[in-house]
């Protein structure tokens, strides 16, 4: 479970979140979901411990992210962040293997070579897995990051925008995936700008708007067509098509 | 097969390097003739150790540098670490005429540390899908770093002197013999630290995002690879002056052949940049025999030559 607690969090004079309040339960999937500039990459950026926050905090099964040893985070919670930039030259396989360091410290063990090649498997990535990244497509480098944070293996699992640059086939592997994860007891949570797919593979919503809480809570809850449209300030409407929730947005 | 290859061809270099001089001395004659092994012991090994711990140490904490600042087209040579260390010798020189090598080179660390750290804080704000802008401030600042030290050495009528450290003219193992060139051993040690933190060197290059997200100290790694730039380029400074280049040809050499694996490569960076000084060295030795030309210049020709190689023959980016 990862509580947020009235957060806060300013630059300069704007207040980018205020009052941000949220609990996200274990085992199921959550999007994170609100439109441009309501503070979903602020509040992924606090939970990496990239940013602190001015008041509150974020804690993850218990531990305040700010405060527990960092070392030890790193095995609890991945992050994925929306901007990487790699202008090294790592394979793929490499880059994966970087995710065990969390837990063996550079020191591949069998067991994390398991890891590596299932996180490799599940993204498509093992006919890659010798080429550098800069000889790789946008979406293929970004499924080799994901990749790189399944072999971390973690019980929380961050990914800011990970459909980015994904193509439709990938895009929704990707998300089965993290459903499978969800099955097996992880907790994906992810930050996404397309709700049909937060619809369709999302237990929890937390929907964020003006840099607070706009509503959290299951999804069938939070997918009706009042609160999104108010979420969006757009009309959304909410439908059910062969028992599967779709929302028309254009 | 490599291995044995490259070993092969450093240990043909380390013996012409042992037996090219002034003083003809060959394997032969080193018991026979009576003062041969006395130059082989006091002058020729101790210059031909240095070379090999400066191209390797200097190649080493350009590859460092290079993760650090998350570019491929920095060297501590250019991006005012060199330049810091002119400065601290300067200072010293000016307030304490009087001072040891030792507390010299602390001066120039400590100056080359403060230097390299403003560097990298001045980076930050600069994009990092923008590579060529970080060279470019690189530039501008070494510029403005080693026109600090031209001011007060003009000023104190100690240009000449600033010349015997600095300025790439003067780079060069000449001077080198028993007794003078003991300080580089620091650089040697810190280069063989760099490599046991390899990985962690590695994962900084991923950017700070991903250096938190496996667990790791940002700071504590950024500082730790400050201090071995600023003390290798100190050292060298100090006991043969500038080198430049071989901290930005050697690691990108290197990237191109086998990536940025810190762990694998940076042995093979040591070795390939310590070659490269030899046989700079080697050549600098010769070209104009009996008399010699700074290493630096053949290596700044060279170094010139493999920059614009590696601007123009980028990688093509696979669709």
């Amino acid at each position: 479970m990862i509580e947020i607690q009235n957060i806060r969090y300013a630059i300069g004079d704007s207040l980018i979140l205020d009052q941000v309040d949220a609990v996200i339960p274990k085992g199921e999937v959550t999007a994170i979901i609100g439109p441009n500039g309501a503070g979903k990459s602020t509040l992924l950026s606090l939970a990496s411990r990239l940013i602190k926050p001015d008041a509150g905090a974020i804690r993850v099964d218990g531990h305040d992210v700010h405060h527990a040893s960092t070392a030890e985070m790193a095995k609890l919670l991945s992050v994925l962040r929306q901007e990487n930039h790699i202008a090294s030259r790592l394979r793929v396989r490499d880059l994966v293997s970087f995710g065990r360091f969390p837990h063996n410290r550079g020191q591949t063990r069998p067991e994390d070579s398991e890891k590596i090649d299932e996180a490799l498997d599940m993204m498509e990535m093992r006919p890659f897995e010798n080429r550098y990244l800069d000889e790789l497509s946008g979406g293929q480098r970004q499924r080799a990051l994901v990749a790189m944070i399944l072999s971390q293996d973690t019980d929380y699992i961050l990914l800011d925008e990970p459909l980015n640059n994904l193509d439709l086939v990938h895009a929704r592997n990707l998300m089965v995936i993290l459903e499978k994860l969800k099955n097996v007891g992880k907790t994906p949570i992810l930050v996404i700008h397309d709700i049909n797919y937060a619809a369709k593979y999302a237990t929890h919503i937390l929907a964020l708007k003006n840099g607070t809480t706009f509503a959290n809570g299951p999804t069938l809850e939070i997918f009706q067509s009042e609160t999104l449209s108010n979420l969006f300030d757009s009309h959304i409407s909410i439908q059910t098509l062969d028992g599967q929730l779709i929302a028309l947005h254009h | 097969m490599t291995k044995l290859l490259v070993g092969v061809l450093f240990a043909l270099l380390f013996i012409a390097s042992l037996f090219t001089g002034v003083a003809n001395i060959n394997p032969g004659s080193l018991f026979s003739q009576p003062d041969a092994l006395w130059i082989l012991l006091v002058s020729r090994l101790p210059r031909t150790l240095a070379v090999i711990i400066t191209g390797s140490s200097l190649a080493i904490s350009g590859m460092i540098l290079q993760m650090l600042a998350r570019n491929r087209f920095v060297e501590p040579a250019t991006a005012g670490t060199g330049q810091g260390a002119a400065v601290g010798i300067i200072a010293v020189t000016i307030l304490a005429p009087q001072a040891s090598l030792m507390v010299k080179m602390i001066a120039a660390v400590v100056a080359a540390l403060g230097s390299t750290l403003i560097f990298l804080l001045l980076i930050r704000r600069l994009p990092v899908d923008r590579p060529l802008l970080i060279p470019l401030v690189a530039l501008v600042y070494g510029g403005f770093v080693s026109a600090i030290a031209i001011f007060f050495a003009y000023q104190l009528d100690l240009l000449q002197y600033l010349e015997v450290w600095m300025h790439g003219m003067s780079g060069e193992f000449s001077g080198i013999m028993m007794g003078r060139y003991e300080l580089l051993w620091i650089a040697a040690v810190l280069s063989l630290l760099a490599y046991f933190v390899a990985d962690q060197f590695t994962i900084i290059g991923l950017g700070k995002e991903m250096t938190l997200n496996l667990g790791l100290g940002y700071r504590q790694i950024v500082a730790f690879g400050m201090m071995i730039v600023s003390v290798v380029t100190a050292v060298s400074v100090v006991t043969v002056g500038m080198i430049p280049f071989v901290g930005l040809v050697v690691p990108n050499i290197a990237s191109r052949i086998m990536g940025d694996n810190l762990r694998a490569s940076l042995p093979w960076v040591a070795v390939l940049g310590s070659m490269l000084v030899l046989a700079s060295d080697l050549l600098a030795r010769t070209i104009r025999y009996p008399y010699e030309v700074p290493v630096s210049i053949i290596f700044g020709v060279f170094g010139a030559c493999v920059f614009l190689w590696l601007l123009f023959a980028r990688p093509v980016h696979a669709r």
